[in-house]
């Protein structure tokens, strides 16, 4: 066969398509949308690398290290810098105080001028959110005048909640958040070693998700099939051969993916622009970002037409198109199993040699990973059929909207698998991935000791503060049901390098029996635990044989080589007793307990600020944001944090966040496609289901038979789903090294979210069902 | 306005329907008698299929009325309608009526099945009709593997699987070439006698409206009864 | 319709008296005109003289209808040759219902209103034509088809004049 022949053929074919009147157009539309959709999905994909890598170049260039060991000395060109990063709601406002110190400081990248003292730079949605009519809390909090906004090449996205505020009298201390530097960035940004498994997940985070993507545009360059069939066989009536047709009908297909392709360029930008000003599950990039990495987008731009083609010539193999009409030959033969089983085996052969891999052994083989998830994935498209096949063959008795729905599946067993093909992909590669998220959760989530329902919020202040009394600031604030602070200090049996010395908390009684049962308390009250925590050994027995009563010792004792301190001296009293430390203590590295009144008068300057603990009345809504407006008050470096019992890897969430956002967009586009499918049946048979009102079925019966039409073969391709979902995820559990755990719920809810789509289409095809039941359909023209 | 004549079936006055701007219907009339075979002939889009769904209580009428054994169809509601064209009336069309995932012999049954008969007593009867048409040989066949001829004689039993009191034909024949049309109206036609149905037929053909007793002319929208005009 | 070949057609299936000739073509093609015995008699005395029919036996009693004829050679090659030939198609003006749709047009009357009656009448004639059919044989059903198709073909004109009815009146009015 001559290139010119196909080319000709091909060009015949896509001309067919765009002269095809207005049906031809509809058809083309359709197509075209739908290849378009499924491109923009993926252009996106072909994004991200940008994404990731635009965001932390971004993260890197501003990067300011807080905690770096060596710090510059002041110099003209030096800044000094402060983290002063708050939380409004759920939503990260990443903040810092800049104090330049000379005319040649540092500016941070994306801001043009240094903001002078009670001013700041933010970022436009910050802007936009200290606008807002209910962000009168958080303008308290951010008092200062707003002198600029911080441009794209400061910022992350979008919608990032950023600012920089003028500062003056910043103070370098070892323990605070300030820091001191000649140019922003990272010095050395190595790449960080990637997690093998968390690699796998986003391997098969991306391959579950476009594996559906890549189904759906093969089933939409099959939009409009019947039809087309019929033309073809009009065209054989004048001629032409069996490969002509066949390659003019994937030159039709060949129009509808270029079509499509443009439309998908064109709504892959309209989504750039509208993914770069909007915010999704709290992510935000800038449009820029969202540039395609070149290759692959030069890859998509080939792959779909390529497909198109290659996915009409196989399914024109079915049909033999014969100059008086149409005939499957599909029906003739019934499907075999065998080679519907290959795919299967082969992803499972391919994710063998993986098994045990993981954290200790090293990673795992990218491209038999990718190889063998799209096997098992495509072997679902190859089995579905025979199992819908295979199953309604058997079914036959029942009433009568359910015959003519089975006999219609015996029929076009075919069609009904192919419609139902992308949501089984995607729901069984979402079941692998939720147990793989589930399995390994316990992996990526840290326990962090904390009981939320004990202490709902932490201050830590910045720097060592001697805040006595700091508690009562809260105890008249909105939402705040109970405060207690801590306070600690230092102790030693010398005034200068002392032989013993130990850390001491101070704290009103309240505060102290956060800590340890105390059996009774008045201030003055002293007492040491019997057990410490953090040590091999729990018995606190040195330290207890330390306070003795009576025993001179020094608060803040001073040691060579460093600053002179108080060495306030301070006698054990006599009433001090020994208590047991509470197992869920608000602090473990202390077991001396003091009430303020037992110190000297002199030794308060001694004693720091540890932070302060807040219950907090649920009913109040806005509670920590008051909060948060009170430390900002006292302390604008201080940092706030709710407690939670379990805290996830960053990394973890971020891709699990990635997943439910993939799974949201494609099972829309799923649906959308199952929709357009669903209304060309029901066109391709309006004059049949007029014909059947006409003679006085019930409309009942009909839309109970479409119903079953559809929740049959979807039933089975979600049972098919579900077992090469669990055969999947077990795999990847195994590759892992975690122990297979089945997640009933998640499977059961994956299996319910695809069956919901599916209601809903069915409901969305109800009414254009209903209207074609009307006896026009009956009329001739 | 005229009565209905006495004894009709079925009758109709002053139709109207409007598609648009098109008048399908504009005044016609219509009465039937049992047993009787109506011809109604005329040019294409004169509105002789609208004025057949009209009678058959597919589509509801602009104005105007229709009487079947006395009671008024046009304010019917849709599921009485259904119904009455469920129990009481048979169709045939040009093409595209029969389900072509069902055998002949499911097909020829489906009315019963809607009437809520049983599956095999249902198929016992739709033989016995396919046997009176000639076509019982085809019952495990699907539609796609049969005749035009085969399939609309299939069409026909399945019309009169029921024992329709009306039997409403739309170009029965227009598919078919000129023997198998013959026989198709042949066997319609004594079945339809046998049962003392009434036929409607709508044809442009005259050999076709031979078969009937008397005819109907549409034109424009308006009917006229060839009988009483002479 | 050629008697004499028709006759000679029928006998060829085997010798008949006259009688039997003439009800045999009554029974197939005299639906409407059957035949006189003197037709069949001049017709047989014809095809005698010219050695088509040979006479084959007399019944007693006398009489031409008594004559037992058969069909001879010459005869069979006769109406081989008769069958061979094509008929002249005939080609006949619908004069009479042409000149009263015209007219009907030139005095401003309802030309459709004639052509609906004519058709009426017509059918009137296919329907006998249809009934006959529907109970009588084969051969029944044969003629009546073809005097069906007849009829037919006059109404489709009809039909079709119907439909240029409009430019009639203009080609008339001018």
């Amino acid at each position: 066969m001559s290139p010119r022949q196909w080319s000709r053929d091909l060009t015949m074919g896509a001309r067919f398509a765009v002269t095809g009147g207005r049906e031809g157009w509809v058809r083309m539309t359709l197509t075209a949308v739908g290849v378009g959709l499924g491109v923009a999905l993926l252009l996106l994909c072909t994004a991200m690398p940008n994404v990731f890598t635009s965001r932390s170049k971004v993260e890197d260039a501003r990067y300011a290290n807080t905690y770096s060991q060596t710090v510059p000395p002041k110099a003209d060109n030096t800044l000094l810098i402060a983290d002063a990063d708050t939380t409004w709601h759920d939503d990260d406002i990443q903040g810092r105080f800049v104090e330049p110190e000379g005319r040649r400081a540092p500016l941070p990248p994306g801001v043009d001028r240094f903001p002078g003292k009670g001013e700041m730079v933010v970022s436009p949605a910050l802007k936009d959110l200290l606008d807002s009519d209910d962000a009168k809390l958080l303008r308290e909090r951010l008092p200062y005048k707003i002198t600029g906004t911080i441009g794209e090449s400061g910022l992350i996205g979008s919608h990032e909640l950023a600012y920089y505020a003028g500062a003056s009298g910043l103070k370098l201390t070892d323990s605070s958040l300030v820091t001191r530097l000649a140019k922003f960035g990272k010095p050395d940004a190595t790449p960080e070693k990637s997690d093998p498994v968390l690699l796998l997940m986003v391997l098969v985070v991306f391959v579950v998700l476009l594996t559906p993507v890549a189904v759906f545009i093969a089933a939409a360059v099959r939009f409009g099939g019947e039809r087309r069939d019929r033309r073809l066989a009009a065209l054989r009536l004048v001629g032409s051969d069996r490969g002509m047709t066949r390659r003019i009908a994937a030159g039709e297909a060949l129009a509808g993916a270029l079509l499509g392709l443009a439309v998908g360029t064109g709504f892959f930008l309209l989504g750039r622009q509208k993914l770069g000003t909007g915010e999704l599950l709290g992510v935000s990039v800038w449009p820029s970002y969202l540039d395609p990495t070149p290759a692959l987008a030069a890859l998509v731009a080939v792959a779909v037409p390529v497909a198109s083609v290659l996915v009409t010539l196989l399914a024109m193999r079915g049909v033999v198109v014969e100059p008086l009409g149409v005939v499957r030959a599909a029906k003739q033969s019934r499907r075999r199993l065998w080679w519907r089983l290959l795919p299967t085996l082969a992803g499972l052969a391919m994710l063998y040699p993986m098994i045990g891999q993981g954290h200790k052994n090293g990673n795992f083989n990218q491209y038999l990973v990718i190889g063998g998830v799209l096997m098992l994935l495509i072997g679902i498209t190859a089995l579905l059929p025979w199992v819908v096949e295979a199953v309604v063959v058997r079914l036959g008795k029942g009433p009568l909207s359910w015959q003519l729905a089975v006999r219609r599946l015996q029929l076009s067993s075919g069609t009904a698998a192919r419609m139902v093909n992308g949501i089984a992909v995607a729901v069984a590669g979402a079941i692998a991935l939720q147990m793989l998220f589930t399995g390994t959760q316990s992996q990526y989530t840290k326990n962090t000791g904390k009981d939320p329902s004990r202490v709902q919020m932490q201050v830590d202040f910045s720097g060592p503060k001697p805040l006595p009394g700091i508690e009562r600031e809260f105890t008249g604030t909105k939402g705040v049901r109970a405060a207690v602070a801590l306070a600690r200090s230092q102790y030693g049996d010398a005034r200068r390098n002392p032989e013993n010395s130990n850390g001491l908390t101070v704290g009103n009684c309240a505060a102290l029996r956060e800590l340890a049962t105390l059996p009774s308390c008045k201030d003055g009250d002293v007492f040491v635990t019997r057990t410490r925590s953090g040590y091999s050994d729990p018995s606190n027995a040195s330290e207890i044989a330390l306070v003795k009563p009576g025993r001179q010792l020094y608060i803040d004792p001073s040691y060579d080589g460093a600053e002179r301190r108080l060495e306030v001296p301070w006698t054990v009293p006599a009433n001090i007793r020994e208590v047991n430390a509470r197992k869920d203590s608000l602090q473990d590295y202390t077991s001396l307990l003091v009430t303020p009144a037992a110190l000297p008068a002199k030794a308060a300057p001694a004693v720091f600020s540890d932070g302060v603990y807040l219950r907090l009345d649920p009913s109040v809504p806005d509670s920590r944001e008051y909060i948060r407006n009170v430390v900002a008050r006292i302390d604008p470096l201080a940092q706030t944090y709710s407690w939670s019992a379990t805290q996830e890897d960053v990394k973890y969430t971020s891709i699990r966040t990635g997943l439910f956002v993939g799974s949201a967009f494609v099972l829309a586009l799923i649906g959308a496609s199952l929709l357009v499918s669903q209304l060309e049946q029901l066109r391709e048979r309006r004059k049949l289901l007029s014909a059947l009102v006409a003679f006085g079925t019930r409309r009942r019966t009909l839309t109970l038979s479409v119903l079953w039409q559809t929740a049959l073969p979807v039933g089975l391709g979600l049972v098919l789903a579900t077992t090469v979902g669990i055969t999947l995820g077990s795999a990847l559990l195994k590759m892992t090294r975690t122990p297979v755990a089945m997640d009933w719920a998640s499977v059961l809810t994956m299996t319910g979210v695809g069956a919901a789509v599916v209601g809903v289409v069915t409901l969305l095809s109800l009414p254009p069902l209903l209207r074609m039941m009307r006896p026009e359909g009956l009329r001739t023209e | 306005m005229t009565t209905s004549p006495p004894g009709s079936l079925l009758t109709a006055q002053d139709l109207r329907k409007t598609y648009g701007h098109t008048h399908a219907l504009d005044g016609a009339e219509f009465s039937i008698h049992p047993g009787e075979v109506v011809a109604v002939m005329g040019p294409s889009g004169s509105g002789k299929s609208t004025l057949l769904h009209c009678l058959a209580a597919i589509l509801p009428p602009d104005s105007g009325s229709i009487t079947y054994n006395g009671r008024e169809v046009t304010t019917m509601s849709d599921a009485q309608r259904s119904a009455l064209r469920r129990s009481e009336f048979g169709f045939v069309f040009q093409f595209g009526q029969l389900v072509p995932e069902l055998t002949c012999v499911e097909n020829v049954a489906l009315p019963l099945r809607l009437n809520g008969t049983s599956r095999k007593e249902a198929e016992r009867a739709a033989l016995g009709w396919m046997e009176r048409l000639e076509v019982d040989d085809l019952k495990g066949k699907r539609p796609g593997e049969v005749s035009g001829g085969q399939g609309q004689r299939v069409a026909v039993a399945r019309a009169l699987v029921t024992s329709p009191r009306v039997l409403f034909a739309d170009e029965p024949t227009g598919a078919l070439d000129s023997y198998n049309g013959e026989r198709v109206m042949k066997l319609l036609t004594d079945a339809a006698r046998s049962t003392n149905a009434a036929v409607v037929l709508v044809t442009h053909e005259t050999r076709v409206a031979a078969y009937s007793d008397r005819e109907i002319v549409v034109r424009d929208g308006k009917s006229r009864d060839m009988e009483r005009a002479i | 319709m050629s008697i004499g070949h028709t006759l000679l057609g029928i006998l060829e299936s085997g010798p008949r008296h006259g009688y039997d000739l003439k009800r045999a073509f009554d029974e197939k093609f005299g639906h409407d005109r059957p035949l006189h015995y003197g037709q069949v008699y001049s017709t047989m005395s014809r095809l005698l003289k010219n050695g088509l029919v040979e006479v084959d036996g007399i019944e007693a009693g006398g009489g031409p209808e008594r004559k037992r004829y058969a069909i001879t050679d010459a005869g069979i090659t006769d109406v081989e040759q008769w069958l061979a030939t094509p008929q002249k198609p005939e080609e006949y003006l619908q004069s009479a219902l042409y000149t009263k749709v015209v007219l009907a047009l030139l005095t401003h009357r309802d030309a459709a209103d004639i052509l609906d009656t004519q058709r009426s009448e017509h059918l009137r004639s296919m329907r006998i034509l249809t009934d006959r059919k529907r109970k009588g044989d084969l051969a029944d059903q044969l003629i009546c088809d073809h005097a069906l198709f007849h009829l037919e073909a006059d109404l489709r004109w009809l039909e079709l004049t119907a439909a240029r009815l409009d430019k009639l009146r203009e080609a008339v009015a001018r």
